[in-house]
This record gives structure tokens, sequence and C-alpha cells, in this order.
């Protein structure tokens, strides 16, 4: 028996590259998610309502120190239990982007934070209203430096996509591990699918680091 | 060089003046009551950061086109009043009026109440203030910081504010520099900037915290010139604190000198820095100018 078979590469190519399509796709849609819900993560955690941004400090805080694995059981397993039928891909990528909102909000509550109280000051003097101090002033300054910390969530969470393979969304490495089972053959299916996150898992880096750059530049934070 | 500009603040209240009093039943004498208010006015205003009281009783009127400079030495209170007066601060005590109108409250239902954030952003509109630290938007350039709050808060149309942003910006004698950013201009220049800046909103009342503490010895006279021009050439109310007690006597109708959140000794920058009657007063005087 030979240790690496080509024809078995060719063999489930097609098959895996179906799979690592619905990666791709639920990173994508899951880092929509994140990124987006993150920001009124944070934002509500800001705001002057002592309560409110209370309640939204503990609402991250458990969403950080769950399993996201329980975390997608529970909406997909436990839902139905309470007339909420949510499909598979909605539940799993829904999920995924909501628990790393709860990430990316720490990172942009630290962007906000490290925006100098004498912008804010000049908002008031200037009477911006606060939406138009956040749009204009605030957040152009708070998210370009922390778009690699972004950027890693973005990686990471690709990392974390297997996960959706327990409510049986077939993507790449539930699809690896079922051309195994049925050719009683592992090796080039793990493999292909390995060098498929390394590569995926760079070419995210090289583009964060680009886009980090490029924000840095284009709202001239030096 | 020297011709005069034209008075922007005067023309646009003679032009509310006029409107207004073509308008018929107009009561006189409630705009004559108006135009004597004094233009700012402290009454037993009282700020405290937990049991330090910074501010004591504050009584303090401001007339229309006063220029006073607010001395005294550090903690004394003096950038709290700036800072209270530009709604920086909430105060504890008191109320602070502006033209005639309660700024820190508002009348419901004829008592007065602490004010909402709506009655502030109008009352506040009429001041503008330059920070020891400039407080420039960093992502945007000289005339992009000019133009924000024109464009978003005063609603001018993007070449309405161009145009008066440049007009500042020239003003100030940054005309050229106007498309560079604050990274690319020393701190005299960010500081005319942001003189300009706030100007751009046409403020009757404008607050000068230390705004040339931050510079390098050589850049202040640059702003200072600046500052001159603006009470050669615009109808403004000016309230300094500053530690350059040349300028303040040579630029404002009154000091006051601040110590231990009290205004120990006011008066003309002669009379305060000729003859000053406070023993306390002595002593930083001749501090400061021992210094020198």
């Amino acid at each position: 028996m030979t240790i690496w078979d080509w024809s078995y590469v060719w063999e489930a190519l097609p098959y895996l590259s179906l799979g690592a399509i619905v990666t791709v796709e639920a990173t994508l849609f899951g880092f929509a998610i994140a990124s987006i819900l993150g920001l009124v993560f944070a934002l509500i955690r800001q705001s002057r309502n002592r309560y409110v941004s209370t309640a939204m400090a503990e609402v991250v805080e458990f969403i950080r120190s769950t399993p996201l694995l329980l975390q997608v059981f529970f909406i997909y397993f436990v839902g139905p239990e309470f007339g909420m039928f949510i499909p598979a891909w909605i539940a799993g990528v829904g999920m995924l982007g909501v628990h790393y909102a709860a990430y990316c909000s720490e990172c942009y509550r630290a962007g906000i934070e490290t925006v100098d109280g004498g912008q804010w000051e000049a908002c008031t003097a200037l009477n911006l209203s606060p939406q138009r101090s956040w749009r204009a002033i605030i957040l152009p300054q708070a998210i370009p430096p922390i778009a690699p910390a972004l950027g890693n969530y973005f990686v990471g969470m690709f990392k974390d996509t297997p996960i959706l393979a327990a409510i049986a969304i077939p993507e790449m490495l539930q699809r690896a591990k079922n051309f195994g089972g049925e050719n009683y053959r592992y090796i080039e299916a793990i493999t292909m699918v390995g060098f498929f996150y390394l590569v995926f898992s760079l070419v995210a880096s090289a583009i964060v680091q680009a886009v980090s750059f490029w924000l840095n530049r284009r709202y001239h934070l030096q | 060089m020297n011709e005069p500009r034209v008075r922007l603040q005067n023309a646009a209240m003679y032009y509310d003046a006029l409107t207004v009093l073509g308008q018929p039943n107009f009561p006189m004498a409630q705009n004559e009551k108006i135009m004597n208010q004094p233009m700012v006015r402290f009454e037993n205003v009282t700020k405290r950061y937990g049991a330090l009281t910074v501010l004591d009783k504050l009584n303090l009127d401001i007339s229309r086109n006063e220029r006073v400079s607010i001395i005294g030495p550090s903690g004394s209170g003096k950038t709290t009043v700036l800072r209270m007066l530009m709604t920086l601060e909430r105060i504890n005590d008191g109320v602070i009026w502006v033209n005639g109108e309660p700024l820190t409250h508002m009348q419901r239902s004829g008592r007065m109440v602490p004010a909402n954030n709506r009655h502030l952003r109008r009352v506040r509109g009429q001041i503008g203030m330059v920070f020891q630290h400039f407080n420039l938007f960093p992502h945007m350039t000289a005339l992009q910081n000019c133009m924000e709050a024109p464009v978003s808060v005063l609603g001018l149309s993007k070449p309405e504010a161009e145009a008066r942003a440049a007009d500042l910006l020239d003003m100030v004698g940054l005309g050229e520099k106007k498309n560079h950013f604050p990274i690319q201009l020393s701190g005299g220049q960010k500081q005319r900037v942001a003189i300009a800046r706030a100007l751009a909103m046409r403020p009757k009342v404008m607050l000068f915290d230390e705004v040339t503490s931050a510079l390098d010895p050589e850049l202040v006279g640059e702003v200072l010139n600046v500052i001159r021009k603006l009470g050669a050439e615009f109808d403004l109310t000016m309230l300094m604190v500053t530690h350059q007690m040349g300028f303040a006597k040579e630029f404002s109708n009154r000091v006051c000198f601040f110590y231990g959140g009290k205004i120990a000794e006011q008066g003309s920058p002669d009379q305060l820095f000729g003859d000053p009657q406070n023993e306390r007063t002595r002593q930083f005087l001749s501090a400061v100018l021992e210094a020198k």
C-alpha cells in the first residue's frame, strides 16, 4: 500500500471543494455578522445608562464564557423544544457570528477607549450630534488601529467552522471525514483539507494586513 | 493687507436685527433688554469633584464684546470656568446665562429645571472653544476640520462651508496649508486651524483655554497675533485662561485673578498688574514675573 495515492486526491477534490465553499461562505457570513453586531455591542456598552451598559457587559461575558459548540447545540437542539425551529445553516452561521461578535466587541471597545478624550470635547464644542460624533470623528479613529485584531478573529472563526459539522452542515472537514470513512483511506482527504485551511489562513492574514494598512493610511493615523 | 475685513459677526447681527424689527408689533423693549444683558453670566455657580470644591459660588458677568482674561495658580478653578460654560462639565449649583438665556437650566411650566441635551445644544451653539492641546480631528485635513461642523450642524452646503473654511484659514494665515493633515502642521499652525474651526461656527463667545501652553516658545507669537486679529476684526466676546501675562495685559479689558475657587481680585489690566490690592495676587504676579 502506497503512503500517498494521487488517484484518491483527484477523486476527493470535487467532493471536498463543495465543502470548501460551505466553509468559506460560513466564514464570510459569520464574520459579517460578528463585525457589525460586535460594533453594536460595543456601542451599547458605551451607553451613558449604567444599567444598559452593565447588562451588555454581562451578555458579552456570558457568550465568551461558554463554548461555541454548546451555544450552537442550544439554538439548534434546544430551540425546537420551545417552538424555535431554525434551519441548521442559519443557526450555525448565526451563532458563529454572535459568538465572535462578543469577542469583536471587546476589540472595538479597546479601540474606542484609545481615542483621546479631547476628541469628544471638540465634538461638544462644535456642537456635533452624538451620532455624527461617533460616525465622523470617533469610529474613524477607533477602528483602523484594531483592524489587525479583528482580522485575527476572522482567521480564528475560519478555523472554528468545523463546529458546524456537529449540526449536520457538510463543511469541508466533515466531508473529508466522510470521504475517508467511505474509502477506508483518510490520509489524502485530511491532508488536502489541512492544506486548504493553511492556504486560506495565510491569504486571509495577508488581506487583513493590507486592509489595516490601507485603513490607517486612509485616515492618516500614521 | 491691513484693509478692514468684513465684520462677519456684525453683519449677521445687523441682519438679524433688521428681520426682527421688520416684524410688526415686535416688542422693542424686549430687544433692548436682551441687548443690555451681559453676554455671559455666572450666578452663584458651584462645582465640586467629590469632596473638593473647585468653584465656590462664582458670580461673574461678562459684557458683549468684552475680553476677559483669567489668571491664577494651577488648581484655582480657572479652566473649569471655561469648561462649564462649554458644557463639558456639569455644575452642581447655580445658573449660567448666555445672552440673556439660561444655559444650564430651562423653563418648564414656569419652573427652572436642569437643561436637557436639546436645550444645551441649542444654547451652546453661541459658544466656541479653543483647547490647550488643539483637539483637531487627525483624520481630516485643515479644511475638512473647519467644514465638518458647519455642514453637519449648521446645514451649510459643501461649497458654502468650503468657502467659509477657506476664508477663515486665509485669515489665520494658513490658506496654503488647507489640504494638510494635522500631523503635517506645527503646533502653532494646528492651534490656528483650531481657531479657524471654532470661528466657522460663527460663535458669539470664544473661549481660549491656555491656547499657547502646549506650544514651543517661538510659536506662541503667531497664535497670539491671530487672537489680536480676531479682537480687531470680529465682534466677539472672549474669555481666556492664560499664562501669558503680557498678552493678558495688552489684550484684555478685564483680568480676573482666581484663587482657591473664587475670584480673589479683578479689575482693568493696568490696575491688576500695576497696583494689585490682594496679597495673593501680589504673590502670584511676583512669582510669575520672577520666573520670566
